[in-house]
């Protein structure tokens, strides 16, 4: 312990007087912590769509049956997902789009009315992108799932309409129609009646042979009629979603980004500063003098890893503090964070110093670190399903070598509470500490 | 002469499948200087990495009278460059377990003639001042056998007088001194006896003078300097 506290001094020291390290090790939590909080706690930027309703004033309300239907009510849906910027013509529409001050085209033909009236094709809405993918992707995903409500209610609205003049060919009732009152029988009354009648002849009159048939169709119709007012709803919403969350509690996608920004940040503190301070011993040429019994390598590899761990805990603390007053995060399970942290930073760290003790300068330490982080994040973050099953089991056994996919689950269960538990994660860890401590011995040989 | 302060047996020290020293053995006595000295590649720095205890043999030990220090001053400075002059010399001296710590770093700033430059950054300093500290750290213990690889490399004249001034005290003092050095002069000059290697082989030991002789006799005559007759005596022994 004597030593490693000379060492760790010293170490803060050299950290101390490097002023790049220093700001980096400062700002660096406190700029990304404002960033997620601020991302998280409001909502995201609607994109800047030109719009264009070509449908004349006059024609903006559609009448369905004896029901009105105002295009302006899903003109409104669309622009949730939006910001509009009106434009009088296609030519306008499409020069906003080639300039770049807005990044699509948002055009309601002025056909739509009729085309939704008619019903003999589908009425459509256009969009016209710039070519930029990502904008493409952004537009296209918030129109789609907009106009996806809007049919919906339309829907409704349609199958009511449907609905209503189904129960009047099967009730009867009162319809009117170009300023006129009727009274319609309704198939079920024109049944009653012609059973009515069929009964009051007699058995060998010719008449009841001709209505018998007319009398099985009118309650055959109703019949049908009634069940095919039920299939109209169906139609309206074939398939609806009814979501069940299984396996505890899951997190969140926003605060799971909190979990991977913490996770990320305190692997590349960890890895950055273990394998490098390890390295500069080398590039000093301090190492070979403090191998002649003055520091024990373990004492040395402990010391980096201690050194490495602790500032990555402290970046990672104050980037939860910072993110925790923007977004609302759970602070009595305040003690399970600082483990969970001081876990990932320990494994972190570990792997860090057995990359440090295979280089002999800190270019080629951070260099080795960053090679070796960026893909592991990526991996740890690959989801089921989204690639081949014997891809995703390799993938699955890579990422359970490596600290970040346990560190990522050890930070999200105790800032999310979800699964697995804090404990299985820190057991996970702390497997990998002894291994990749004993790699770090043996690099250290070198 | 009573018992060595430094003795190696045997010592051997393999790469893979090069051989860096083969089964080099010698003594060495209290207040005696010795010089290493050799061609490139010939396994001097190993030679005193292994008795320093900066990296260990193959096969073969180092005997080190009990109790008693080894001070190593390496080839290249070996020193955190973001510390002070002051701030190196502490933290060895705490690393090294020197009694008075304070005491010890006062009196190495004292004899190195760093006192005024204590405070300022390593890397900030010239090469043959870095060089000075780097000697007081492998003097801070007040070591029994002080190990210097090339000591002499990045100093001017002036600080090369010194640093010999400075040596040739501290072996009056007796305490051992074995340097390795290209400067076939210095050797002759200050070190009583020499080891001459060639990969990794030792060829010879012996005084400056007795090497000398060798020298001539293997060129077939008499008149070369100490370097002259050292070229003629690797020659003849096929390096």
């Amino acid at each position: 312990m004597y030593a490693i506290r000379w060492m760790l001094a010293k170490d803060l020291r050299i950290l101390r007087r490097s002023p790049a390290l220093s700001v980096l090790l400062i700002f660096y939590p406190a700029v990304v912590a404002v960033l997620i909080g601020l991302a998280l706690s409001r909502g995201p930027g609607l994109p800047r769509v030109a719009f264009l309703n070509e449908i004349p004033p006059s024609e903006s309300v559609i009448m369905l049956g004896t029901t009105r239907i105002y295009t302006s009510r899903y003109e409104r849906q669309l622009f949730q997902a939006i910001t509009p910027v009106a434009v009088t013509s296609r030519a306008q529409a499409l020069a906003d789009v080639r300039n770049g001050s807005t990044i699509a085209a948002l055009i309601i033909p002025a056909t739509l009315p009729h085309l939704l009236a008619s019903g003999d094709r589908s009425a459509y809405v256009q969009v016209i992108y710039n070519g930029d993918a990502v904008n493409q992707s952004l537009v296209q995903t918030a129109i789609e799932s907009k106009l996806a409500q809007a049919n919906a209610l339309l829907a409704v609205q349609l199958e009511r309409v449907a609905g209503g003049e189904i129960d009047l060919l099967l009730s009867g009732g009162k319809l009117s129609f170009l300023g006129l009152s009727f009274n319609l029988l309704g198939l079920r009354n024109s049944a009653a009646v012609l059973r009515s009648v069929l009964s009051g002849l007699p058995r060998g009159s010719p008449l009841r042979a001709r209505l018998a048939p007319v009398a099985d169709f009118a309650r055959i119709a109703a019949d049908n009629l009634a069940s095919s007012k039920a299939v109209i709803g169906a139609v309206g919403a074939p398939i609806v979603l009814h979501a069940q969350v299984i396996n505890g509690r899951r997190t969140p996608l926003d605060f799971y980004a909190v979990a991977i920004a913490v996770t990320i940040s305190l692997m590349f503190v960890c890895l950055l500063l273990a394998s490098g301070m390890l390295a500069l011993e080398r590039e000093e040429n301090t190492f070979e003098r403090l191998r002649r019994g003055l520091v024990s390598p373990t004492a040395l590899l402990s010391e980096k890893a201690l050194l490495a761990g602790v500032c990555a805990v402290a970046v990672g603390f104050a980037m939860l503090a910072g993110i925790g007053i923007f977004v609302p995060l759970d602070w009595s399970r305040v003690l399970l964070w600082l483990l969970a942290l001081a876990g990932g930073a320990l494994a972190f760290a570990t792997l860090g110093v057995a990359l440090g003790g295979l280089v002999r300068d800190v270019r080629a330490a951070s260099l080795l670190a960053l090679l070796v982080s960026f893909p592991l994040v990526f991996l740890a973050l690959v989801p089921s399903g989204a690639v081949a099953v014997s891809l995703y089991d390799a993938i699955r056994v890579i990422s359970a070598i490596f600290p970040f996919k346990p560190a990522l689950e050890a930070i999200d269960a105790a800032v999310n509470r979800s699964n697995p538990s804090v404990w299985i994660a820190l057991a996970h860890l702390a497997a990998l500490v002894a291994g990749f401590g004993l790699l770090a011995r043996i690099s250290l040989r070198r | 002469m009573g018992a060595p302060t430094l003795e190696a047996r045997s010592l051997s020290k393999r790469f893979g499948d090069r051989v860096a020293l083969r089964e080099l053995s010698f003594e060495l006595a209290a207040g005696e200087i010795l010089a290493v000295i050799g061609p490139n590649g010939a396994g001097k720095t190993t030679l005193l990495s292994l008795l320093a205890g900066a990296a260990s043999a193959s096969s073969g030990e180092v005997i080190a009278r009990e109790g008693e220090r080894i001070g190593w001053v390496p080839q290249h400075t070996a020193l955190y460059s973001k510390l002070s002059v002051l701030e190196n010399l502490r933290l060895f001296a705490r690393l090294e377990r020197v009694d008075e710590p304070e005491a010890a770093v006062s009196r190495m700033l004292e004899q190195t003639g760093l006192r005024e430059r204590a405070h300022e950054q390593l890397g900030r300093l010239s090469g043959g001042n870095r060089q000075r500290v780097n000697i007081a750290i492998g003097l801070l213990a007040q070591p029994a056998v002080v190990l210097l690889d090339e000591p002499s490399a990045a100093l001017d004249p002036r600080q090369r007088e010194r640093l010999w001034q400075f040596i040739d005290a501290r072996a009056q003092a007796g305490t051992s001194i074995i340097f390795a050095t290209h400067n076939i002069g210095e050797a002759e000059r200050y070190a009583g006896r020499v080891l001459v290697l060639a990969d990794g082989e030792l060829l010879f030991s012996g005084s400056p003078g007795d090497l000398r002789e060798r020298g001539d006799t293997a060129s077939g005559g008499a008149g070369d300097d100490l370097e002259g007759a050292f070229v003629a005596f690797l020659r003849e022994r096929g390096h």
